[in-house]
Protein backbone atom coordinates (compact mmCIF):
# COMPACT_ATOMS: atom_id res chain seq x y z
CA UNK A 1 0.00 0.00 0.00
CA UNK A 2 1.17 3.47 -0.83
CA UNK A 3 2.00 5.74 2.12
CA UNK A 4 -1.05 7.96 1.60
CA UNK A 5 -3.42 5.00 1.68
CA UNK A 6 -1.60 3.70 4.75
CA UNK A 7 -2.37 6.92 6.59
CA UNK A 8 -6.02 6.78 5.57
CA UNK A 9 -6.29 3.18 6.72
CA UNK A 10 -4.62 3.97 10.02
CA UNK A 11 -6.90 6.94 10.68
CA UNK A 12 -10.00 4.91 9.90
CA UNK A 13 -8.92 2.06 12.15
CA UNK A 14 -8.16 4.46 15.00
CA UNK A 15 -11.61 5.97 14.73
CA UNK A 16 -13.77 2.94 13.90
CA UNK A 17 -11.72 -0.04 15.08
CA UNK A 18 -13.15 -3.39 13.94
CA UNK A 19 -16.08 -1.81 12.18
CA UNK A 20 -13.97 -1.15 9.11
CA UNK A 21 -12.40 -4.19 7.48
CA UNK A 22 -11.30 -5.89 4.27
CA UNK A 23 -8.88 -3.19 3.17
CA UNK A 24 -7.71 -3.65 -0.41
CA UNK A 25 -5.79 -1.60 -2.88
CA UNK A 26 -6.53 -1.96 -6.59
CA UNK A 27 -4.92 0.34 -9.14
CA UNK A 28 -3.81 2.60 -6.29
CA UNK A 29 -7.33 3.10 -4.98
CA UNK A 30 -8.05 2.05 -1.40
CA UNK A 31 -11.30 0.23 -0.84
CA UNK A 32 -12.77 -1.19 2.34
CA UNK A 33 -15.96 -2.44 3.91
CA UNK A 34 -18.03 -1.09 6.75
CA UNK A 35 -21.30 -1.79 8.57
CA UNK A 36 -24.53 -0.63 6.98
CA UNK A 37 -25.49 1.46 10.02
CA UNK A 38 -22.16 3.23 9.85
CA UNK A 39 -22.20 4.45 6.28
CA UNK A 40 -23.15 8.06 7.02
CA UNK A 41 -20.91 8.43 10.05
CA UNK A 42 -17.97 7.14 8.09
CA UNK A 43 -18.57 9.35 5.08
CA UNK A 44 -19.06 12.31 7.40
CA UNK A 45 -15.75 11.52 9.10
CA UNK A 46 -13.97 11.29 5.75
CA UNK A 47 -15.52 14.65 4.84
CA UNK A 48 -14.81 16.50 8.08
CA UNK A 49 -11.32 15.30 8.92
CA UNK A 50 -8.82 18.08 8.24
CA UNK A 51 -6.34 15.69 6.64
CA UNK A 52 -8.63 13.34 4.73
CA UNK A 53 -10.94 15.90 3.09
CA UNK A 54 -13.00 13.53 0.96
CA UNK A 55 -15.45 16.22 -0.07
CA UNK A 56 -16.63 14.98 -3.42
CA UNK A 57 -18.95 12.05 -4.16
CA UNK A 58 -17.85 10.76 -7.56
CA UNK A 59 -20.19 7.83 -7.80
CA UNK A 60 -22.67 5.78 -5.87
CA UNK A 61 -23.70 2.40 -7.19
CA UNK A 62 -24.58 -1.13 -6.22
CA UNK A 63 -23.41 -4.64 -7.07
CA UNK A 64 -25.39 -7.84 -6.80
CA UNK A 65 -23.55 -10.95 -5.56
CA UNK A 66 -26.21 -13.66 -5.64
CA UNK A 67 -23.89 -16.25 -4.05
CA UNK A 68 -23.13 -14.34 -0.86
CA UNK A 69 -25.92 -15.31 1.50
CA UNK A 70 -27.29 -12.51 3.72
CA UNK A 71 -25.03 -9.95 2.05
CA UNK A 72 -26.08 -10.10 -1.57
CA UNK A 73 -26.15 -6.40 -2.33
CA UNK A 74 -23.11 -4.17 -2.08
CA UNK A 75 -23.48 -0.41 -2.12
CA UNK A 76 -20.33 1.34 -3.20
CA UNK A 77 -19.46 4.97 -2.52
CA UNK A 78 -16.64 6.46 -4.59
CA UNK A 79 -15.19 9.49 -2.83
CA UNK A 80 -12.59 11.92 -4.05
CA UNK A 81 -10.19 14.20 -2.22
CA UNK A 82 -9.91 17.06 -4.69
CA UNK A 83 -7.02 18.75 -2.87
CA UNK A 84 -4.62 15.81 -2.93
CA UNK A 85 -6.33 13.96 -5.79
CA UNK A 86 -6.89 10.75 -3.85
CA UNK A 87 -9.80 8.46 -4.51
CA UNK A 88 -11.36 5.94 -2.14
CA UNK A 89 -14.12 3.32 -2.25
CA UNK A 90 -16.43 2.51 0.64
CA UNK A 91 -18.46 -0.68 0.45
CA UNK A 92 -21.48 -1.61 2.48
CA UNK A 93 -23.14 -5.02 2.18
CA UNK A 94 -26.83 -5.55 2.88
CA UNK A 95 -29.34 -8.39 2.84
CA UNK A 96 -31.41 -8.55 -0.35
CA UNK A 97 -34.55 -9.34 1.64
CA UNK A 98 -34.18 -6.14 3.68
CA UNK A 99 -32.47 -3.74 1.25
CA UNK A 100 -32.63 -0.72 3.53
CA UNK A 101 -29.86 1.80 4.03
CA UNK A 102 -29.70 5.43 5.14
CA UNK A 103 -29.59 8.01 2.38
CA UNK A 104 -26.49 10.09 1.72
CA UNK A 105 -28.51 12.98 0.27
CA UNK A 106 -28.14 14.94 3.48
CA UNK A 107 -24.35 14.90 3.04
CA UNK A 108 -24.08 15.17 -0.73
CA UNK A 109 -26.72 16.70 -3.01
CA UNK A 110 -25.19 14.63 -5.81
CA UNK A 111 -26.39 11.47 -4.09
CA UNK A 112 -29.99 12.28 -4.96
CA UNK A 113 -30.07 11.04 -8.56
CA UNK A 114 -27.40 8.40 -7.99
CA UNK A 115 -29.51 6.83 -5.26
CA UNK A 116 -32.59 7.00 -7.47
CA UNK A 117 -30.65 5.16 -10.18
CA UNK A 118 -29.41 2.56 -7.69
CA UNK A 119 -32.97 2.12 -6.44
CA UNK A 120 -34.20 1.84 -10.04
CA UNK A 121 -31.83 -0.96 -10.99
CA UNK A 122 -31.23 -2.83 -7.71
CA UNK A 123 -34.29 -2.03 -5.60
CA UNK A 124 -32.38 -0.57 -2.71
CA UNK A 125 -34.50 1.42 -0.29
CA UNK A 126 -32.64 4.56 0.74
CA UNK A 127 -34.28 5.60 4.00
CA UNK A 128 -34.90 9.35 4.11
CA UNK A 129 -34.45 10.00 0.40
CA UNK A 130 -36.64 12.97 -0.64
CA UNK A 131 -37.91 11.50 -3.92
CA UNK A 132 -37.16 7.81 -4.23
CA UNK A 133 -38.69 6.74 -7.55
CA UNK A 134 -37.45 5.32 -10.85
CA UNK A 135 -35.23 7.64 -12.85
CA UNK A 136 -34.12 5.83 -16.02
CA UNK A 137 -36.54 2.98 -16.59
CA UNK A 138 -40.23 3.24 -17.39
CA UNK A 139 -42.35 3.81 -14.31
CA UNK A 140 -44.51 0.76 -15.04
CA UNK A 141 -41.53 -1.58 -14.62
CA UNK A 142 -42.25 -4.00 -11.78
CA UNK A 143 -38.82 -5.47 -11.13
CA UNK A 144 -35.20 -4.43 -10.71
CA UNK A 145 -33.44 -5.31 -13.96
CA UNK A 146 -29.81 -5.39 -12.79
CA UNK A 147 -30.44 -8.03 -10.16
CA UNK A 148 -29.02 -11.24 -11.50
CA UNK A 149 -32.17 -13.29 -10.97
CA UNK A 150 -33.83 -11.41 -13.84
CA UNK A 151 -32.90 -12.06 -17.47
CA UNK A 152 -31.32 -9.26 -19.47
CA UNK A 153 -33.46 -9.87 -22.53
CA UNK A 154 -36.87 -8.40 -23.12
CA UNK A 155 -39.41 -11.11 -22.32
CA UNK A 156 -42.21 -9.66 -24.44
CA UNK A 157 -40.46 -10.62 -27.62
CA UNK A 158 -42.10 -13.36 -29.68
CA UNK A 159 -40.62 -12.93 -33.15
CA UNK A 160 -37.13 -14.21 -32.42
CA UNK A 161 -36.17 -17.86 -32.36
CA UNK A 162 -34.60 -18.37 -28.95
CA UNK A 163 -32.00 -20.82 -30.18
CA UNK A 164 -30.87 -18.63 -33.05
CA UNK A 165 -30.56 -15.62 -30.79
CA UNK A 166 -28.68 -17.31 -27.97
CA UNK A 167 -31.46 -17.18 -25.43
CA UNK A 168 -31.93 -20.45 -23.64
CA UNK A 169 -31.58 -23.52 -25.88
CA UNK A 170 -28.30 -25.14 -26.83
CA UNK A 171 -25.95 -23.25 -29.06
CA UNK B 1 -27.38 35.76 -85.25
CA UNK B 2 -29.92 34.51 -82.70
CA UNK B 3 -28.82 31.83 -80.29
CA UNK B 4 -30.32 28.44 -81.00
CA UNK B 5 -32.96 27.48 -78.48
CA UNK B 6 -32.02 24.24 -76.79
CA UNK B 7 -34.76 22.26 -75.15
CA UNK B 8 -34.03 19.83 -72.36
CA UNK B 9 -35.14 16.55 -73.85
CA UNK B 10 -34.20 14.42 -70.85
CA UNK B 11 -37.27 15.24 -68.77
CA UNK B 12 -38.97 12.21 -67.30
CA UNK B 13 -42.71 12.31 -66.98
CA UNK B 14 -45.06 9.94 -65.21
CA UNK B 15 -47.42 7.73 -67.19
CA UNK B 16 -50.88 9.20 -67.06
CA UNK B 17 -53.45 7.01 -65.35
CA UNK B 18 -56.07 5.04 -67.25
CA UNK B 19 -58.99 7.15 -68.43
CA UNK B 20 -60.99 8.62 -71.25
CA UNK B 21 -59.43 11.27 -73.32
CA UNK B 22 -60.82 13.63 -75.91
CA UNK B 23 -60.06 17.01 -77.24
CA UNK B 24 -59.64 19.30 -74.26
CA UNK B 25 -60.63 16.82 -71.58
CA UNK B 26 -59.38 13.83 -69.68
CA UNK B 27 -61.50 11.80 -67.32
CA UNK B 28 -60.24 9.29 -64.78
CA UNK B 29 -60.82 8.06 -61.23
CA UNK B 30 -60.46 10.58 -58.44
CA UNK B 31 -58.48 7.92 -56.52
CA UNK B 32 -55.81 7.87 -59.16
CA UNK B 33 -55.40 11.63 -59.45
CA UNK B 34 -55.32 12.10 -55.71
CA UNK B 35 -52.88 9.21 -55.33
CA UNK B 36 -50.64 10.68 -58.01
CA UNK B 37 -50.64 14.08 -56.36
CA UNK B 38 -50.08 12.69 -52.87
CA UNK B 39 -47.26 10.35 -53.71
CA UNK B 40 -45.18 13.07 -55.27
CA UNK B 41 -45.64 15.54 -52.43
CA UNK B 42 -45.07 13.54 -49.26
CA UNK B 43 -43.89 15.61 -46.33
CA UNK B 44 -41.76 13.38 -44.14
CA UNK B 45 -41.30 13.85 -40.42
CA UNK B 46 -37.90 12.47 -39.41
CA UNK B 47 -37.98 10.89 -35.97
CA UNK B 48 -34.26 10.15 -35.73
CA UNK B 49 -32.80 8.77 -32.52
CA UNK B 50 -29.50 7.22 -33.58
CA UNK B 51 -27.25 6.07 -36.41
CA UNK B 52 -30.07 5.46 -38.91
CA UNK B 53 -30.80 9.15 -38.49
CA UNK B 54 -27.27 9.92 -39.70
CA UNK B 55 -27.92 7.80 -42.79
CA UNK B 56 -31.10 9.75 -43.31
CA UNK B 57 -29.13 13.00 -43.25
CA UNK B 58 -27.09 11.64 -46.14
CA UNK B 59 -30.32 10.64 -47.85
CA UNK B 60 -31.60 14.20 -47.55
CA UNK B 61 -28.31 15.68 -48.71
CA UNK B 62 -27.42 16.65 -52.25
CA UNK B 63 -25.82 13.33 -53.24
CA UNK B 64 -28.81 11.04 -52.68
CA UNK B 65 -31.33 13.86 -52.53
CA UNK B 66 -34.70 12.81 -51.18
CA UNK B 67 -36.11 15.95 -52.82
CA UNK B 68 -36.05 14.16 -56.17
CA UNK B 69 -38.99 12.12 -54.93
CA UNK B 70 -41.18 15.09 -54.21
CA UNK B 71 -40.16 15.48 -50.58
CA UNK B 72 -38.32 18.76 -50.76
CA UNK B 73 -39.97 19.89 -47.58
CA UNK B 74 -39.07 17.89 -44.50
CA UNK B 75 -41.46 19.00 -41.81
CA UNK B 76 -40.59 19.12 -38.14
CA UNK B 77 -44.12 19.41 -36.87
CA UNK B 78 -46.22 16.23 -36.88
CA UNK B 79 -49.33 18.27 -37.64
CA UNK B 80 -47.99 19.19 -41.08
CA UNK B 81 -46.57 15.84 -42.11
CA UNK B 82 -47.82 12.78 -43.94
CA UNK B 83 -45.05 10.28 -43.33
CA UNK B 84 -43.48 9.43 -39.99
CA UNK B 85 -39.96 8.13 -40.54
CA UNK B 86 -38.78 6.37 -37.40
CA UNK B 87 -35.03 5.91 -37.53
CA UNK B 88 -33.14 4.40 -34.65
CA UNK B 89 -33.52 2.62 -31.34
CA UNK B 90 -36.71 3.45 -29.49
CA UNK B 91 -36.30 2.92 -25.76
CA UNK B 92 -39.40 1.89 -23.87
CA UNK B 93 -39.41 5.25 -22.20
CA UNK B 94 -39.50 6.90 -25.65
CA UNK B 95 -42.52 4.78 -26.69
CA UNK B 96 -45.27 7.09 -25.39
CA UNK B 97 -43.50 10.07 -27.01
CA UNK B 98 -43.45 8.35 -30.40
CA UNK B 99 -47.08 7.39 -30.02
CA UNK B 100 -48.00 10.96 -29.16
CA UNK B 101 -46.21 12.21 -32.28
CA UNK B 102 -48.12 9.67 -34.37
CA UNK B 103 -51.44 10.74 -32.84
CA UNK B 104 -50.69 14.38 -33.62
CA UNK B 105 -50.38 13.62 -37.34
CA UNK B 106 -53.49 14.12 -39.44
CA UNK B 107 -54.96 11.34 -41.60
CA UNK B 108 -53.94 10.10 -44.06
CA UNK B 109 -50.63 9.23 -42.42
CA UNK B 110 -47.99 6.63 -43.13
CA UNK B 111 -45.17 5.19 -41.07
CA UNK B 112 -41.84 3.79 -42.17
CA UNK B 113 -39.57 1.94 -39.72
CA UNK B 114 -35.97 2.46 -40.85
CA UNK B 115 -33.33 0.04 -39.61
CA UNK B 116 -33.24 -3.07 -37.49
CA UNK B 117 -33.88 -1.26 -34.18
CA UNK B 118 -37.05 0.51 -35.22
CA UNK B 119 -38.29 -2.65 -36.96
CA UNK B 120 -37.55 -5.25 -34.30
CA UNK B 121 -35.35 -3.87 -31.53
CA UNK B 122 -32.29 -4.99 -33.50
CA UNK B 123 -29.28 -6.01 -31.46
CA UNK B 124 -30.81 -4.41 -28.38
CA UNK B 125 -32.56 -7.49 -27.09
CA UNK B 126 -32.81 -5.94 -23.65
CA UNK B 127 -35.30 -4.92 -21.02
CA UNK B 128 -35.12 -1.19 -21.74
CA UNK B 129 -35.65 -1.20 -25.51
CA UNK B 130 -38.92 -1.43 -27.38
CA UNK B 131 -38.82 -4.57 -29.54
CA UNK B 132 -40.07 -2.92 -32.71
CA UNK B 133 -42.22 0.19 -33.02
CA UNK B 134 -45.09 -1.90 -34.39
CA UNK B 135 -45.85 -2.74 -30.77
CA UNK B 136 -47.23 0.76 -30.31
CA UNK B 137 -48.07 2.19 -33.76
CA UNK B 138 -48.98 0.59 -37.11
CA UNK B 139 -46.12 0.47 -39.63
CA UNK B 140 -46.45 0.52 -43.43
CA UNK B 141 -42.90 -0.23 -44.60
CA UNK B 142 -39.90 -1.75 -42.84
CA UNK B 143 -36.38 -1.00 -44.09
CA UNK B 144 -33.83 -3.62 -43.04
CA UNK B 145 -30.19 -2.83 -42.32
CA UNK B 146 -28.02 -1.77 -39.43
CA UNK B 147 -27.96 0.99 -40.46
CA UNK B 148 -29.46 0.76 -43.97
CA UNK B 149 -27.64 2.62 -46.73
CA UNK B 150 -29.29 5.73 -48.18
CA UNK B 151 -30.26 3.66 -51.23
CA UNK B 152 -32.19 1.32 -48.96
CA UNK B 153 -33.96 4.23 -47.29
CA UNK B 154 -34.85 5.60 -50.73
CA UNK B 155 -36.13 2.18 -51.73
CA UNK B 156 -38.31 2.10 -48.63
CA UNK B 157 -39.51 5.58 -49.44
CA UNK B 158 -40.44 4.51 -52.97
CA UNK B 159 -42.37 1.58 -51.51
CA UNK B 160 -44.30 4.12 -49.44
CA UNK B 161 -44.94 6.15 -52.59
CA UNK B 162 -46.31 3.03 -54.22
CA UNK B 163 -48.68 2.48 -51.29
CA UNK B 164 -49.73 6.11 -51.27
CA UNK B 165 -50.35 6.13 -55.01
CA UNK B 166 -52.50 3.01 -54.93
CA UNK B 167 -54.42 3.74 -51.78
CA UNK B 168 -58.19 3.84 -52.15
CA UNK B 169 -59.86 7.00 -50.93
CA UNK B 170 -62.16 4.85 -48.83
CA UNK B 171 -59.42 2.92 -47.07
CA UNK B 172 -59.20 5.18 -44.02
CA UNK B 173 -62.92 4.88 -43.31
CA UNK B 174 -63.07 1.13 -43.87
CA UNK B 175 -63.91 -1.38 -41.16
CA UNK B 176 -60.58 -3.10 -41.63
CA UNK B 177 -58.63 0.09 -41.03
CA UNK B 178 -60.76 0.92 -38.00
CA UNK B 179 -60.09 -2.55 -36.61
CA UNK B 180 -56.35 -2.01 -37.13
CA UNK B 181 -56.48 1.29 -35.26
CA UNK B 182 -58.60 -0.34 -32.60
CA UNK B 183 -55.97 -3.02 -32.09
CA UNK B 184 -53.50 -0.25 -31.23
CA UNK B 185 -56.00 1.50 -29.00
CA UNK B 186 -56.33 4.50 -31.33
CA UNK B 187 -59.79 5.81 -32.25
Amino acid sequence: MSPKNDIIKQKLQEKFGDQVCDFQETYGILSFETDKELNLKLIQFLYDDAELQFKFLTDLCAVHYPDQAERELAIVYHLHNLVENIRIRVKVYININHPNIYTATKLFEAANWMERETHDFYGINFIGHPNLKRILNVEEMDYFPMRKNYPLEDQTRIDKDDEMFGRGGNF
Amino acid sequence: MPRPVRFNTKIKTIEKPEGYEGEGFFATNLDKVVGLARKKSIWPLPFATSCCGIEFMATMGSHYDLARFGSERVGFSPRQCDLLMVMGTIAKKMGPVLRQVYLQMAEPRWVIAVGACASSGGIFDTYSVLQGIDQIIPVDVYVPGCPPRPEAILDGFMKIQELVGKESLRRRTSEKYKALMESYGIQ
